[in-house]
């Protein structure tokens, strides 16, 4: 309930946040909605020496449709993007995956780059991201980069975020995916994904699967792509039996974790049960959309 | 007119605009000039011998006032924590609430410090050096009576704090021998955790110059705390201690026992000279608070080639955690064993408990206390039975009923029955969930593989405990009677201090409406004053669905005694015989003349004037009453669930669920289906959800909010609810008592609900929580 002492620093900028991180390093901690940091504080298993609360630094929180992209601001909370009207319309998975996270008080704090940055294995956003392929901006030191969704969530909580940067941006391709769905069950008490999974389809004129890119979260100490998915979906017309048939591989080559939920056969069936729900689901979106 | 509008009327709760404005005053909310706040150490480790705990760097910390550990306590005087209800050769462990020399379960304090803020005294906490030998541990109840188990407690050897039974054996064993069809399965009823929404919280304040404590506490009953801890383990004279209850925001009987915190801080608060807080933390509720449930049984159901149970044989073992929590003893005893007839006519019974002592959280009273876990027993194995032979689960529960021509019923198990008619109640649940036409779509859906199950039970409940002499004869350190003093102004208006304490159950308004109705004055001038030692007679508390049965007994009697002496004041004032007048609409009124009489509020004014009262008779008008009932109340119903199993998943989603419930007369038909309604969230989360889970360490792998699944909104299903109205003849107002029975029929019903669901897949019976993990294993196995 009560933290360990802390130094608090409000940055003004990006920029001074990540000089604040050059100069604290290891002890200094990001506050962004402080969902998943301030818990861990109060139960004093984080104990950050600084917190820089980036919360006040202008520009981080809007989001954009710009190229073909939808640039969501690091800031934006869960409740943003549930609301956006040109998300719901161009890209409703993102919009669903949002209203299933927490609560309306968590999805009004919480938010999408404190989520993807903490690299919660049971956060839905990992695996909405990996389906639609999306762009992480961040800052460091020597300027932005972008980190390709592929490349950055490396282990339990761990990115591919210096330790110097903030995370300032996500991208995500409004087009390219023809229809897409995240799917999970949840855990009964905390409603993080005890397996989730986001399937986005393309599709031709004839039905035929051009592109498929699958997310899995909730199983494993990372959320990871389901390529035996992609590679069984793509150059498929997608009917039931070919859907299923792929769905089969959605825990192959995943490390799971048994615990309170279930053994490792449950999750990993769950995963091919919801890997085949969400990917039915992506392909009547994907035919609608035509 | 009166009468019709408040007794029985759905009137809104005048407790709530306080509550959901924020404006209730909590424990945690009172705060004292100067006061310190407390943090306790806690052992990490189930099982552990406490070889030396260093206190020397917490108390450099800036902020520290103050280290003690449990040796300090003990030297200081702090008694171990009592055991308040007794069984013949009842083991009771040395309940060091602070931990001297070993600590016996995850959670046991070790250590108290004392800041000037909490974070001081947390930053304290952490530096709390404690060397532990850690031994092996027991969590399980079976394994903790078997040879070879780690040994807790020197003075109960094998871990067993007592053996229990009920019942004719032989006569049992009879009849089974001699039965058509013997059914037999082994039931665990999983541990659960209370979770009130207000964690616990103590507040104590010693004055040196008057030798007084005072005590804020989160407590269901604040002369129990009051009398155990001042007298049995701070040695206080008990009338120098007063024990204030505010507002406390739910209990569910987790805050009805004496713990080590308060305990801890009022006898740190006298060596500080200042007043000392602790409020827990959640993960402390969840390895602090008394535990509910733990039962492993093996139970046999004998039926005749008619269908008719002939006996029932239960063992059960009991788990206690690690020490007797303060009504521990009673709960897997007397609150269980009496309770296994259930709504039917069972000739021999026969249940024997084995009460084991485990390196877990203490066990003790939680909703429903006994009562689910008989409840759950029966409704199982009367579904096992039913479908064993062939017969309908609806039609074999009626065959068994007690008929309502059999009342009072007196149950091979001590029990008799107040009053009763089952079969109304059960009718009418058919009626609703519309039983016919769910078979048939079960039956369609089938066909689709889909999986629908219907559950009943159909429960009986025993509460209002108890005739004081009948509890002292079987073990209680106590009285169960309520107290109820009733005040009243020379204006007229009307203090009722009760006993009872209200924890959310709403008494501020119903006792409010009760009084109101009996002295036929205004709802709004009467006042509902509880949970102060200081300003209310000594009362036992709210537990056990007592307060309107027992505490509103109480009331009733304090007003008659009122009315008697109006009338004798009003017979006075109006030179008229006390046998003329009659009492209506709020005036003593000579009979077949309305027009010549006196209003309450003459009399009560003409009772503080005393200018003109009749020859010897006292000035004022206030009177107390003592209510001792001369049996329990036993509340009666039919609850249905119905359920759809997800093969693929194992999840199940609640579709239905219909309630018909006799409670007696009803006070406040609104406040009782809330109690219903919450009562049914309960049961359903422990046969869907809940689950304490320890490791074999000992570890609580569900002690938090992430952790423990509460159910949620969307978890659960508009209730469809009814009553029936069978008078209980025990008190004068025809009241059973409605705070629990939801919990004691709902976990049954949807157990049942997903075993018939689960039947066309070769499943008979499963263990609860029903967790999608736990259902799709088990259908996976049937497929092997």
């Amino acid at each position: 309930m009560y933290p360990a002492s802390f130094e608090y620093h409000r940055a003004a900028s990006v920029e001074e946040a990540v000089g604040l991180l050059t100069r604290y390093k290891d002890d200094a901690k990001l506050l962004a909605g402080g969902h998943s940091l301030i818990p861990m504080m109060k139960l004093r298993l984080a104990q950050p020496k600084h917190l820089i609360d980036i919360g006040r630094v202008g520009g981080l929180s809007g989001i954009r449709e710009e190229g073909g992209h939808f640039a969501i601001g690091a800031l934006a909370t869960h409740h943003a993007v549930e609301s956006n009207a040109a998300i719901r319309q161009k890209c409703p998975m993102l919009s669903e995956a949002a209203a299933l996270i927490g609560d309306p008080q968590v999805r009004n704090y919480g938010t999408v780059g404190g989520s993807v940055a903490h690299a919660d294995p049971a956060a839905d956003w990992p695996a909405v991201m990996l389906a639609l392929g999306a762009e992480l901006k961040a800052v460091g030191p020597k300027g932005a980069r972008t980190i390709k969704v592929d490349d950055f969530f490396k282990d339990l909580f761990t990115t591919a975020l210096g330790p110097d940067e903030v995370l300032t941006e996500v991208r995500i391709p409004t087009g390219g995916h023809g229809g897409a769905a995240y799917m999970k069950h949840p855990h009964p008490a905390s409603r993080f994904a005890v397996a989730g999974v986001a399937a986005a389809v393309t599709l031709d004129a004839g039905g035929k699967c051009t592109a498929a890119r699958v997310g899995v979260t909730g199983v494993g100490s990372r959320a990871v792509r389901a390529k035996g998915v992609e590679a069984a979906l793509t150059g498929k017309v997608l009917d039931a039996a070919s859907i299923a048939a792929a769905a089969e591989k959605a825990a192959d080559g995943i490390d799971i974790n048994a615990d309170l939920q279930g053994s490792v056969e449950y999750k990993a069936h769950l995963t091919r049960v919801y890997a085949r729900r969400a990917v039915e689901r992506a392909v009547e979106r994907a035919k609608g959309a035509k | 007119m009166a009468q019709a509008k408040l007794f029985g009327s759905s009137i809104k709760r005048r407790e709530d605009p306080r509550m959901v404005t924020g404006k209730g005053v909590y424990t945690d909310d009172v705060k004292l000039p100067g006061q310190a706040y407390a943090v306790f150490v806690r052992s990490p480790h189930a099982h552990a011998r406490v070889r030396r705990v260093d206190l020397s760097r917490a108390k450099s910390v800036p902020g520290v006032v103050a280290a003690y550990s449990g040796k300090d306590l003990a030297q200081g005087g702090v008694n171990p924590l009592p055991c308040g209800w007794l069984l013949p050769d009842l083991k009771i462990p040395e309940y060091r609430g602070v931990a001297t020399d070993k600590a016996t379960f995850v959670g046991h304090a070790v250590a108290v410090v004392i800041g000037e803020t909490p974070y001081a005294a947390r930053d304290g906490a952490d530096q709390v050096v404690v060397d532990y030998d850690v031994l092996p541990a027991v969590t399980d109840g079976e394994k903790a009576v078997q040879a070879g188990a780690p040994q807790i407690h020197d003075n109960a050897p094998g871990n067993v704090a007592f053996r229990w039974s009920i019942g004719d054996k032989d006569q049992t064993a009879a009849a089974i021998k001699g039965a058509a069809r013997v059914v037999k399965q082994r039931l665990i009823n999983h541990r659960l955790i209370p979770n009130a929404i207000e964690p616990r919280a103590s507040m104590a304040q010693y004055n040196s110059a008057t030798g007084e404590l005072t005590c804020w506490i989160t407590s269901q009953n604040p002369h129990v705390h009051r009398l155990l801890m001042a007298a049995f383990v701070l040695g206080m004279p008990e009338h120098k201690v007063r024990v204030i209850a505010p507002d406390v925001g739910g209990g569910f009987g987790s805050k009805i026992f004496v713990y080590p915190e308060e305990v801890a801080i009022s006898w740190a608060s006298k060596q500080l000279g200042r007043p000392v807080k602790w409020t827990a933390e959640r993960r402390e509720s969840f390895l602090t608070d008394a535990h509910g449930r733990d039962h492993i049984t093996e139970a046999e159901m004998a039926v005749d080639r008619e269908g008719k149970i002939v006996a029932l044989r239960v063992h059960t073992n009991a788990n206690l955690g690690s020490y007797l929590s303060t009504f521990a003893p009673l709960i897997p005893t007397f609150l269980y064993g009496p309770l296994l007839s259930g709504a039917y006519k069972i000739p021999q019974i026969y249940c024997e408990v084995v009460g084991s002592l485990t390196n877990t959280t203490p066990v003790d009273a939680y909703r429903g206390a006994g009562r689910p876990e008989a409840t759950y027993l029966l409704e199982r194995m009367c579904d096992l039975t039913a479908q064993a032979i062939g017969a309908d689960v609806a039609e074999f529960r009626r065959k068994n009923l007690v008929p309502a021509a059999e009342f009072p019923y007196q149950t091979p198990v001590a029990f008799q029955y107040d009053s009763g008619n089952y079969e109304p109640a059960l009718d009418r649940a058919l009626q609703m969930v519309d039983y016919r036409k769910f078979r048939t779509d079960q039956a369609a859906a089938r066909k689709q593989g889909r999986h629908l199950g219907i559950g009943f039970a159909t429960y009986i409940e025993a509460c209002g405990p108890a005739p004081s002499a009948v509890a002292g004869a079987l073990g209680a350190q106590a009285g169960l009677w309520e107290s109820a003093q009733v005040r009243v102004t020379p204006t007229g208006k009307v203090t009722v201090f009760t006993g009872s304490h209200t924890h959310g159950q709403g008494h501020e308004t119903t006792f409010a409406q009760l009084a109101a109705d009996r002295l036929q004055v205004p709802f709004e001038d009467v006042e509902v004053v509880h949970g102060d030692t200081a300003a209310i007679p000594f009362g036992m508390g709210t537990y056990g669905s007592r307060s309107a049965a027992v505490g509103g007994s109480a009331i009733y009697a304090a007003i008659e005694k009122i009315k008697e002496k109006g009338k004798k004041i009003a017979a006075h004032l109006l030179e008229a015989n006390e046998a003329d007048l009659d009492y209506a609409d709020g005036k003593f009124q000579v009979k077949g003349s309305p027009a010549r009489h006196k209003t309450f509020g003459d009399v009560a004014l003409m009772a503080y004037l005393a200018h003109n009262l009749p020859k010897g008779l006292e000035p004022g008008l206030e009177a107390t009453s003592f209510w001792d009932p001369a049996n329990f109340v036993f509340p009666f119903g039919t609850h249905v669930a119905v359920v759809e199993v997800d093969e693929r998943t194992g999840k199940v989603k609640l579709v239905r669920y219909v309630a018909v419930d006799d409670v007696g007369n009803v006070i406040n038909p609104m406040i009782v289906d809330g109690m219903v309604h919450g009562g049914i969230a309960q049961g359903v989360a422990q046969a869907l959800y809940e689950y304490a889970a320890y490791d074999e360490s000992g570890q609580l792998q569900s002690g938090s909010m992430m952790d423990y699944a509460l159910p949620k909104a969307d978890d659960l299903v508009s209730y469809e609810t009814d009553r029936t109205v069978t008078p209980s003849p025990v008190n004068p107002m025809g009241i059973k008592g409605a705070g629990e029975t939801g919990t004691i029929a709902s976990t049954a019903a949807v157990a049942n609900a997903v075993m018939d669901a689960l039947a066309p897949l070769g499943i008979s019976h499963l263990d609860m929580p029903l967790t999608p993990a736990r259902i799709w294993a088990a259908i996976q196995a049937g497929k092997h």
